[in-house]
């Protein structure tokens, strides 16, 4: 987020007049969707906006949201964005970008946009597949999922696009799916951190990995395997009938049961947005044994990629005049009088 | 002095300039010595040209045949282009150094050699079974036996340093020598040292007394031995204010000054490659100039931040050499199809994949024209030399925002390094060429048109931040005019030929012939650094009644208007280049001339001698023989059966 005036808009104004291209039922429409209506909320101006995105079925997210747009190459959405970031740092910059994109031919970019902390929101729409190249293992898809190219079933080991973030040094990471109702809430959130704000969002893709969030994401059961996190709140689901606690003999997380929602004798833990080693427990859960942790899982700012940037630019211009005749002249000079050259 | 020199006047002895080179073990100072002389031939005022060469390796291990480093410098009374061809001067720090530079040295040279270093232990990481001052390998040439070491250490003495740090002041001692020879003034040097260690004076005093026994010495052993003095008058020159100048900081300024003529920001995307590195140190020391320098996480995110930063209305600027301009190559085609300013330096080196790092070459010409997938045509501009490269990266600045395209300016590894005398422009005489940002709806009906085309084919630049001009570009075909996705045939044709129309109809000047007459028996037809000794070349020849003239291209990309009606007034037409013919078959493909290669890929600068040599087979009436290729000579070049016997 930038610091500017807010600006009132409606979700209205930021459609395009572009036919939208994604499958029919595809879950790109529902984040779409939730994206345009965070972006009135937020007070966000569409002349200061830009979305940047790289390659695949989400990357295609920018035609279709009524500001400025830069479909870039792919996976190199982040790189893009820190140059746009770093020319104009009052544009506020939303980088789209897929498991394909973001985790495996970018995971590079993405891993140093965390790290350094520019200030931008990243989208990673999580569908456990290449859609847009007709379906192939990616490298967050389930071990055994078969593909065009795992006929047999994938066998190397999913990465987990949560924890890669926090490893690379996230300060913001969360989490949502593409037809959650608080997934404008997350975005929200994302935007409102100054810095780099990593969201993972699980979308559907029906063609080519249909209903494989359903486990925690179909409104059936949804109580029980997923895990709403709050800042300052007890970690309960399931009707409050179970929370998370750290067993301090393993020193590892587990499931507890909650009656009459004595969630404190329980042992339930408390959500501290700020707390990285926790965090760094959650994203590592396995579900269905754990609930699916969603919503902020950390929360914890950092000065911004930018901010250091323009830093360093005014320590090293200080007392400094910008005179081109004074910089060329620079160094080891000397000057050639009609009697000859004289040192200066 | 025994030295034979480059040049000689017909009426008198008195040289005309005199090629030196300083070798040493990559930690003996060789480049800095070699800087410093470079600094104090400037205010001799003669002109001068440098060829530094070193290893790729930073610290390679001591006393070995692969760490040595050398620095030439070739100066004189009269104009200067090239390094020199075979050095008349070799002053060679240990055995390693005198062994891969000595073919390189003018029969009846002037050998000057750390005697002190001729060890048994040093003898065999050069494999000489016997010490080469000892048998007759150096009879043809002056040699000059010193114990530079136990001179320096005695001269070091009373400021009580270590026994390493007191050796480390023998490139001064040696310096010190070559400012008696030349007879050069010792003041300059003095107060670079004093600056450079002014945190530690009791250093600067201990190299100070180095480079003062060294002067010392000279002095008294002409007395007594082969030493003499030399003198060489200043080159007249226009009077004005000089410096000395790197390809690296000429590109540095010349981005800089360009952004200035624009009135942009600049915004420098990088990442660490060898030569290329130099001019991102340059950069980085310039942010009062509204610069902002990126040091990315690889090539690929250095140009694309850089196409970023250029889509936000800062002039976008990346650079690196060949593998890594490889590494940036879709992203520069992502430039060309969302039409935006980059300028993209190509520091090139010998290749292919990480080839020779320090070496210089000429092989990325086809990389830059032709290198990208789908027609994805693109403005190359080559500088010639340190000074030529500072219009050069003004001219990329100005081609890149005019045109709303990449632009690529190839640069090499021997102008980035080698420092030429420069006549420091006024920057207020400079054409300024501001950068225009659309601030309206272009179209009809209150309609934004993001790829609406000007009278040079350009689409505007519209920059985030603009009300009302919200608007989507990407890598994928836009529909003309609305730059919406489009994948109908009719529209890839229409925007395949106005991409390829608007850099084919780039206003570049008209080519002139730099030596010599439009038409006539032969051309030699050059580019970038092999400037100086094609220059030299056809001079000569000329000299000698030869009809032959020099053209030397800039634009290669597009090529000048006239070029071809140019190329065909020549009855033949020579090509010379560091690579195995690329211009040459830029040249045949635009133009059906018969332009014929002269190729040399060894890493080093053509000589001046081998371009004579290959201009004379065009007057020989050898049939057959026209524009054969010349094999390197190896009076030049450190041959590998010299450096691994």
């Amino acid at each position: 987020m930038n610091d500017m005036t807010p600006v009132e808009t409606t979700l209205k104004d930021w459609e395009t007049d572009q036919e939208v291209r994604w499958c029919p039922g595809c879950g790109d429409y529902a984040i779409l969707k939730a994206v345009q209506r965070t972006l009135p909320k937020l007070g966000a101006d569409p002349k200061n906006t830009v979305f940047v995105s790289g390659i695949g079925c989400s990357s295609r997210f920018p035609y279709y949201v009524e500001s400025y747009g830069f479909h870039t190459i792919h996976g190199r959405a982040p790189a893009v964005a820190t140059g746009v970031k770093l020319a104009n740092p009052d544009l506020d910059v939303w980088i789209v970008t897929g498991d394909g994109d973001g985790m495996s031919i970018g995971g590079n970019h993405t891993m140093h946009v965390l790290r350094r902390n520019l200030d931008c929101q990243i989208l990673l729409f999580n569908n456990e597949i290449y859609g847009l190249t007709k379906g192939q293992a990616s490298p967050t898809s389930r071990l055994g999922t078969r593909s065009p190219t795992t006929p047999a079933g994938s066998y190397d080991r999913p990465a987990k696009a949560c924890a890669f973030a926090l490893g690379a040094g996230a300060r913001f990471v969360a989490r949502g799916f593409d037809v959650s109702k608080k997934l404008p809430e997350v975005l929200e959130a994302a935007y409102r951190h100054k810095g780099a704000a990593f969201v993972e969002i699980y979308q559907n893709c029906i063609v080519y990995n249909k209903d494989v969030f359903d486990g925690f994401a179909a409104p059936k059961g949804a109580e029980d395997h997923q895990l709403w996190l709050e800042n300052g709140e007890p970690m309960l689901f399931a009707g409050s009938t179970k929370g998370i606690s750290l067993n301090r003999d393993t020193l590892r997380l587990e499931v507890v049961d909650v009656v009459d929602g004595d969630w404190k004798s329980a042992g339930v833990i408390v959500h501290d947005v700020t707390n990285r080693s926790v965090a760094h427990m959650l994203v590592e859960i396995p579900f269905p044994e754990f609930p699916k942790a969603l919503g902020v899982l950390y929360d914890d700012p950092r000065p911004t990629f930018e901010g250091e940037v323009a830093a360093e630019k005014a320590r090293l211009s200080e007392g400094k005049e910008p005179n081109l005749a004074a910089l060329l002249s620079k160094g080891q000079s000397w000057k050639v009088e009609e009697s000859g050259p004289v040192e200066l | 002095m025994a030295t034979q020199t480059a040049e000689r006047t017909a009426e008198t002895e008195q040289p005309q300039a005199v090629v030196v080179r300083f070798a040493g073990d990559s930690g003996d100072g060789m480049q800095l010595t070699g800087g410093q002389f470079t600094l104090s031939t400037a205010l001799a005022g003669n002109d001068l040209a440098t060829f530094p060469d070193f290893p790729a390796e930073i610290r390679a291990p001591q006393g070995t045949l692969f760490g040595v480093s050398a620095f030439q410098i070739n100066f004189g009374s009269t104009d200067v282009d090239t390094a020199g061809d075979a050095p008349d001067v070799l002053v060679a720090m240990n055995p390693a150094a005198l062994k891969v530079n000595l073919s390189a040295l003018k029969p009846g040279g002037l050998i000057i050699v750390d005697e002190g270093e001729f060890s048994k232990r040093n003898l065999d990481k050069a494999k000489y079974d016997v010490s080469p001052l000892d048998d007759d390998t150096l009879a043809q040439f002056t040699v000059l036996r010193l114990d530079i070491s136990a001179r320096t250490m005695e001269a070091v003495k009373p400021f009580g340093l270590g026994n390493k740090e007191a050796l480390r002041c023998k490139n001064m001692w040696t310096l010190g020598l070559a400012l008696w020879m030349f007879d050069r003034s010792r003041q300059p040097i003095h107060d670079w040292l004093k600056a450079k260690f002014a945190k530690a004076p009791e250093l600067a005093e201990a190299n100070i007394a180095a480079l003062d026994a060294g002067h010392a010495y000279g002095e008294t052993a002409e007395l007594a031995g082969p030493l003499r003095q030399v003198h060489l008058d200043p080159v007249p020159t226009a009077p004005g204010l000089y410096r000395t100048l790197t390809g690296a900081e000429a590109i540095a300024l010349g981005l800089v000054a360009g952004a200035r003529l624009l009135r942009l920001p600049m915004f420098f995307g990088g990442y660490p490659i060898t030569p290329a590195s130099a001019i991102l140190h340059h950069l980085v020391r310039m942010k009062e100039f509204n610069v902002t320098t990126f040091q990315a996480e690889d090539e690929i995110a250095a140009i694309c931040a850089a196409i970023g930063a250029s889509y936000a209305g800062s002039l976008g600027v990346t650079s690196s050499s060949g593998p890594g301009i490889a590494l940036k190559t879709e992203a520069i085609g992502l430039g060309i199809m969302t039409e935006l300013p980059l300028v993209i330096v190509n520091s090139q080196r010998g290749g292919p994949s990480t080839g020779l790092p320090t070496k210089t070459e000429q092989s990325d010409l086809y990389q830059a024209v032709y290198g990208r997938n789908g027609d994805a045509p693109m403005p190359v501009v080559a500088a010639r030399s340190p000074a030529d490269a500072f219009e050069c990266a003004i001219e990329a600045c100005r081609i890149a925002v005019q045109y709303m395209t990449p632009v690529m300016l190839l640069t090499d590894g021997y102008i980035a390094n080698a420092a030429e005398p420069w006549k420091v422009p006024n920057p207020d005489a400079f054409e300024r060429f501001p950068a225009e940002f659309l601030s309206e709806k272009n179209g009809p009906e209150e309609t934004l048109l993001p790829y609406k085309r000007n009278e040079l084919g350009a689409r505007p630049w519209i920059k985030p931040g603009t009300p009302e001009l919200m608007h989507r570009i990407g890598g994928i075909e836009k529909a003309v005019d609305t730059g919406h996705i489009d994948y109908s045939p009719g529209n890839h044709q229409a925007m395949t030929d106005a991409r390829q129309n608007k850099i084919a109809n780039i206003h570049v000047s008209d080519q002139q012939v730099s030596v010599g007459t439009k038409g006539g028996r032969l051309a030699v037809v050059g580019w970038g650094s092999t400037y100086g000794p094609i220059h030299q070349a056809v001079h000569r020849a000329r000299r000698k009644g030869l009809d032959v003239s020099h053209i030397h291209i800039r634009h290669i990309w597009p090529l000048p208007a006239n070029l071809g009606e140019l190329l065909k007034s020549y009855e033949q037409v020579l090509v010379p280049e560091m690579n195995t013919g690329q211009l040459k078959t830029l040249l045949r493909d635009q133009y059906l001339v018969d332009a014929r290669p002269l190729t040399k890929t060894s890493g080093q600068p053509f000589q001046i001698a081998e371009l004579e040599a290959a201009i004379a087979k065009y007057f020989d009436g050898i049939p057959g023989n026209e524009g054969g290729e010349v094999e390197p000579n190896d009076a030049q070049l450190p041959s590998p059966k010299a450096v691994n016997p």
